[in-house]
């Protein structure tokens, strides 16, 4: 899609004189009006713009509780309490910016399922989706460092082990936790550099964002179908307003979703014990990561062994970034793949059953068969571990093999209308517009 | 310097008139070593590796700052702790260097219990004699002082419980017992025992 070509007429003087200057009305026309998105779209696809919409909640909501918080062990926890109770809507900006967090990660999980069912990180969108992989880590990092502002109890120990984790690299490890801590525990020097980087990963973010969007508009749209456009006029509608107002739309229905947890349930996505002081002596009984984390959380602790359940768990993400080369079949959509749509939905529900997992006690029994055949929680997250990986290296290389997908349509505008509709577009005019 | 073939570099002539001939590849790497390097390309090797000492040389402060800094070395300094008041069966937990010390009194029932164990495949073999430590020459069994983090991800385990009556770390089902090693769960390492030495029979030096 990037051959089509700039429709952008300057009508004023002005933009004559900066268009020959600086072509930035020109780049915007062409990316955000202009530009021709497959005419199939679901809405689906409107998680990309609720995202950029979460992105920019969150740095503004962000910029503006950095103006009341205090970044120190002694202080950090009032001045949360303080932004909530004295600061004039501190309370409105600190629901919106927690709550936004797990907004951000609820699109960004749709984002993703939505692009592995659809076949969106095949060829040619290869280096889009790795694009999108380094963003999601970019995230977790960014949640992870927030979580450990506030400096409540899950704070402190959120952070506790999290740095841990690195004291599994063999030699060096030990030193390196001491180096990220800035002493020998969790503290004040360790408090600082998070908020420090907090602060900046969101621009990281950012600018990884708009690498993402430029390779997009420069591969162009996967679609439903996963059929490549072949004809501009039949296959495909302008952006502006097709995609505008479709994506505004689901933008405003997502807002009412964010809107409820922000007005009437605020803490339900939290816990009670980070609205308990850091105590560096006293380790809550029961330590969880926040939802989104689970899943990942839930194959670290299905591994029996340290090294193994880190390297687990970084390879669990990791692994999603090898995923155009792991899927070996030809076909892109999901749609049309009746083997690999019993994988894929099999591979949601065990990522979200090891949440379970995760959000659970290891020791709590899971099966218990006449008192005597028992399946703990870790015995059952080593089972759905196993599964996570197999969806990866053992089903997706396979089915590309041995699956016989059907039959695909010969385009986009087929897929909508039919091999009959072809040809000629049925309604009165859904060819786009001349612009 | 391997051979150049493009033209317009430093020493075009005699390499490509080499090469224009089909002389043997030894006769090219002949001709090659009399094109001595010239000033330009001294130059670029003298730049290049002075930019490469300025940037270490200004990455090295920016990783080295986020160090432990002198405050906090300062801060971690030596600390006496007198061990009267713990009574036989009790345990206290102290702060030092922002962690936990578990400081146990063990009974000589826990002490039998644990010397038992020494020969039972432990995850991280260590004899309960060396987990305690000596006073003139003779080993105070009773006391164990160690590390309050679970070596697994550094949570505080719970004293007087879990399987071996020792401690449980609630994170990730971690079990200890009384001598703090590891019997079960996923921690590496027995719980780490810090630098102390006894002053007395009944006062310790941590650090």
């Amino acid at each position: 899609m990037a051959e089509h070509h700039s429709t952008y007429v300057p009508k004023t003087g002005f933009e004559r004189w900066l268009d020959a200057r600086l072509p930035i009305v020109r780049l915007m026309h062409d990316s955000a009006v202009s530009y021709p998105v497959p005419r199939n779209l679901n809405y689906f696809w409107t998680f990309g713009g609720i995202l950029m919409f979460m992105l920019v909640s969150q740095i503004v909501t962000g910029i503006v509780l950095v103006m009341h918080y205090t970044p120190h062990v002694d202080y950090a926890f009032q001045s949360v309490e303080h932004i909530m109770r004295d600061v004039n809507y501190g309370w409105l900006m600190r629901y919106m910016h927690a709550n936004g967090a797990s907004m951000f990660f609820i699109a960004v999980y749709i984002h993703i399922f939505r692009g592995m069912f659809y076949g969106s990180y095949k060829a040619p969108r290869e280096v889009l989706w790795i694009l999108g992989v380094v963003i999601f880590l970019l995230m977790m990092a960014t949640a992870f460092l927030g979580y450990v502002l506030p400096w409540g109890q899950m704070s402190f120990w959120g952070a506790t082990v999290i740095t841990n984790l690195f004291s599994a690299i063999p030699v060096v490890g030990e030193a390196i936790v001491v180096w990220l801590w800035g002493g020998y525990s969790v503290d004040n020097p360790t408090l600082n550099r998070f908020f420090s980087l907090h602060y900046l990963l969101p621009f990281m973010i950012f600018g990884v964002v708009i690498l993402h969007v430029w390779a997009l508009h420069h591969v162009g749209q996967n679609n439903p179908s996963g059929v490549e456009v072949k004809n501009y006029k039949k296959d495909t509608v302008p952006f502006t307003p097709y995609a505008t107002v479709k994506d505004l739309f689901a933008m405003v229905c997502f807002m009412i979703f964010f809107a409820w947890f922000v007005f009437y349930q605020p803490n339900f996505l939290g816990h009670a014990d980070n609205y308990i002081p850091a105590d560096p002596l006293k380790t809550p009984a029961h330590i969880v990561p926040e939802w989104y984390f689970l899943p990942f959380y839930g194959i670290l602790r299905a591994i029996p062994d340290k090294l193994g359940g880190v390297v687990a768990m970084f390879a669990s993400i990791a692994i999603l970034a090898f995923l155009p080369w792991l899927d070996t079949s030809k076909v892109r959509s999901g749609k049309y793949r009746p083997w690999f749509q019993f994988a894929f939905w099999t591979f949601v529900i065990v990522s979200v059953l090891l949440g379970y997992t995760g959000s659970q006690p290891t020791d709590k029994v899971v099966l218990a068969i006449g008192g005597q055949t028992r399946l703990d929680m870790v015995d059952f997250a080593q089972i759905l571990t196993a599964i996570y990986f197999a969806y990866f290296l053992v089903a997706l290389p396979l089915l590309g093999l041995i699956e016989k997908p059907k039959a695909l349509p010969a385009s986009i505008a087929d897929s909508v209308l039919g091999p009959a509709g072809s040809g000629h577009i049925a309604g009165a005019h859904a060819a786009p517009p001349k612009h | 310097m391997f051979l150049r073939l493009s033209p317009g570099t430093s020493s075009p002539g005699i390499s490509m008139v080499a090469v224009r001939q089909g002389e043997r590849r030894i006769r090219i790497v002949a001709d090659q070593s009399m094109s001595e390097p010239n000033r330009r390309d001294f130059l670029f090797l003298a730049t290049g590796a002075a930019g490469a000492v300025a940037v270490g040389g200004v990455a090295w402060p920016l990783i080295s700052q986020m160090s432990p800094d002198a405050s906090t070395i300062a801060a971690g300094a030596p600390v006496e702790v007198d061990l009267a008041p713990i009574a036989e069966g009790r345990a206290i937990t102290l702060k030092w260097r922002g962690k936990p010390i578990f400081v146990r009194h063990r009974t000589a029932a826990e002490i039998e219990a644990s010397k038992k164990d020494d020969a039972s495949g432990l995850p991280d073999p260590q004899a309960d004699a060396a987990r305690v430590r000596a006073f003139e020459g003779k080993a105070l069994e009773q006391w164990v002082v160690v590390y309050g983090n679970c070596t697994h991800l550094g949570c505080v385990p719970i004293g007087f419980s879990g399987d071996f009556n020792g401690w449980y770390c609630p994170c990730h089902g971690s079990h200890y017992d009384n001598a703090g090693r590891i019997r079960k769960g996923p921690a590496p390492r027995n719980l780490d025992i810090p630098e102390f030495t006894f002053l007395s029979a009944s006062k310790i030096r941590i650090g």
